[in-house]
């Protein structure tokens, strides 16, 4: 059956996990099954990419329970994507991991529980029927818990009470969501959901469904007013772990808001403006807090929120520009967003220290590795013709299309703040002159360690940056990709024939 | 049934998020357990309640012959009694541990993450 290829990375990774399980103790060989089983689970979503891009749609119907009785997965492009996307960043992560991460915390199961992280992930992009996504965002909080506490330092512990408590609220409100729904519809299906969505009579209810969903992903999602956990924990696990929730997590937020947002419900007018008011907000809150951080990771993960406020933007929008727009600077922050944490996990081991105020002078100390660094954190900041730059001509098109010149401003102003905070970490930690920072006891910093395990840093690094680069340079064909994926959201007959199989 | 029913889950609800904005550690464990079954009670009255009528199709017949119990909600209820179990089992390891590093219960002495530094 062809269909299953839909279903290999996710098993994979599953796979992984299991075999990693039985070397709980040998933490050598977990680093090696982890990196071996990145690559193949990634060889393994480029044929699905493959398949989806020139065959369209794949379903598959779980047990072959017919749709819209059975669990469904579908790939469309945008799920295909995502998969690839998060396939890319495992390799990057589990490279990058597998020299970073010291044993005392890779004894305690690291390595199985990123791959179960990256399992959930690839289902939560898959999975065609609401409640299963309840299930897959579900193992995604449990692995990144574990992955967020491993360690156990006072700054984890308590940024994980945090992280932990709104991820379980947001989830027990995306679970009321599904229950009114049921309740309406008595569907769990995505596609049978539309279909049976616009025939309940009364309509105010559904808007209700439609908030209280917003909310749930909102929280998932980091958006204003509901973003406090984020900064208050994304800084404080080790880089690695901080870089595959900086690039992924959150973007599942966005990924199940524009499913929603885009499948089940129509849009109506108060939808839209309670869309933009957010976007708005997100992009101003995280842009403001940005500028006074310290801390460099802390730093980026005030950026995190200002840019899913662009995300938030383009859905606003609702159209097919504006969605291409979207999806764009999705495929680009999932990257770059990754690349930072890891960079700055990487000045870490350089230097000693994740504060700007004590950092300094990494230029004339390291020019070649500087300029590595230098493509993340222009790509971020979208110089032409690095990849930040492309996906903001269509939302500002949009932007004028539709006369949201509200939105189209701030967008300009976020992509202002973001120019502004990055020149002055360029130049407090890469051109200030600075004192030598004294190292924590038992700190491995990047001089002491063997040539092999720099090059698995600078490795990843650059694999992530190279990926960037090709986003950027090869923009055309994400641009191509984008605009695929917006018309198949602007037209869900494409998703429901697929699914239901109604022609 | 069904009032009283909406009466309970609107009662675990608010007495769920109250607790859950207490300053105490274990408070804001106990908001969760009330909020998540609050939210379970919720799939199972949504899944309208049918009484005495199970999902079985009698012998000697092919198909249902009158209304039946919609099994859906149950098995959703299921999954996410077994998810929340999961959950809550990780939060109190985690408070523990929490209150150990932390040597305080109180949430608003817990704001290191957050300053400035």
């Amino acid at each position: 059956m062809i269909n299953s290829i839909l279903l290999y990375p996710l098993l994979f990774h599953f796979f992984v996990a299991i075999v990693a399980l039985f070397f709980w103790r040998d933490t050598r060989i977990q680093r090696v099954i982890s990196v071996a089983g990145s690559i193949i689970a990634l060889f393994l979503s480029i044929l699905l990419f493959r398949e989806v891009w020139y065959n369209g749609i794949i379903t598959m119907q779980s047990g072959n329970w017919k749709a819209p009785f059975g669990i469904t997965m579908v790939a469309d492009t945008l799920s295909a994507t995502l998969v690839l996307l998060t396939n890319i960043l495992g390799v990057a992560i589990a490279i990058y991991s597998s020299t970073s991460i010291i044993s005392e915390r890779a004894k305690f199961g690291y390595f199985p529980i990123f791959h179960l992280l990256l399992m959930g992930l690839t289902g939560a992009f898959i999975t065609g029927d609401i409640f299963n996504l309840y299930v897959w965002f579900e193992v995604i909080i449990i692995s990144s818990f574990v992955l967020l506490t491993i360690g156990g330092e006072k700054p984890q512990i308590e940024g994980a009470v945090k992280y932990f408590t709104l991820n379980i609220l947001a989830s027990v409100i995306f679970l009321t969501a599904i229950a009114v729904l049921y309740g309406l519809t008595g569907t769990l299906n995505m596609a049978d959901l539309r279909l049976k969505i616009a025939l309940v009579e009364n309509q105010s209810l559904v808007d209700i469904a439609a908030l209280i969903f917003f909310i749930g992903f909102g929280i998932k999602s980091a958006v204003f007013p509901l973003y406090f956990w984020l900064p208050a924990s994304y800084h404080t696990p080790p880089a690695a772990v901080s870089a595959i929730f900086g690039g992924l997590l959150t973007k599942v937020g966005v990924y199940a808001m524009i499913r929603v947002f885009t499948l089940l419900f129509e849009r109506s007018e108060f939808l839209d403006n309670l869309l933009i008011l957010v976007a708005v907000l997100t992009i101003l809150s995280g842009a403001l807090g940005a500028l006074i951080q310290n801390n460099i990771q802390k730093l980026f993960s005030y950026l995190i929120i200002c840019h899913i406020g662009f995300m938030i933007a383009g859905l606003a929008m609702n159209t097919t520009v504006a969605f291409t727009g979207t999806v764009f600077y999705m495929i680009h922050d999932i990257v770059v967003k990754a690349n930072l944490f890891l960079v700055g996990g990487f000045i870490y081991r350089l230097k000693g220290s994740y504060s700007m105020r004590q950092l300094g002078g990494l230029y004339q100390s390291h020019p070649k590795l500087s300029l590595l660094l230098l493509i993340p954190l222009f790509s971020l900041v979208g110089i032409p013709p690095l990849s930040g730059f492309w996906p903001k001509i269509s939302l500002i098109t949009a932007g004028l299309t539709t006369e949201n010149y509200l939105l189209i401003a701030f967008i300009i102003f976020g992509s202002f703040v973001t120019l502004l905070v990055i020149a002055k970490l360029w130049s407090e930690v890469f051109w200030k002159e600075s004192e030598p920072i004294s190292f924590k006891a038992n700190f491995k910093s990047f001089h002491s360690m063997k040539k092999k395990e720099q090059f698995s840093l600078v490795f990843a690094i650059a694999l992530l940056a190279f990926v960037s680069l090709y986003i950027g340079f090869g923009a055309e064909h994400i641009q191509n990709l984008s605009s695929r994926i917006a018309t198949e959201l602007t037209t869900p007959q494409l998703y429901l024939d697929a699914v239901l199989k109604t022609k | 049934m069904e009032i009283l029913l909406a009466f309970l889950i609107g009662i675990l609800y608010a007495s769920g998020i109250y607790m859950m904005l207490r300053r105490s550690l274990v408070k804001l464990i106990i908001g969760i357990i009330l909020l998540g079954n609050g939210a379970n009670l919720l799939i199972f009255l949504l899944g309208r309640i049918t009484k005495d009528k199970p999902p079985i199709i009698p012998e000697h017949s092919k198909v249902f012959l009158d209304g039946f119990a919609d099994p859906v909600p149950q098995a959703l209820i299921l999954t996410a009694i077994v998810i929340s179990f999961g959950l809550q089992a990780f939060a109190i390891i985690l408070i523990k541990r929490a209150y150990k590093v932390a040597k305080t219960d109180d949430l608003d002495q817990m704001n290191t993450t957050d300053e400035y530094a």
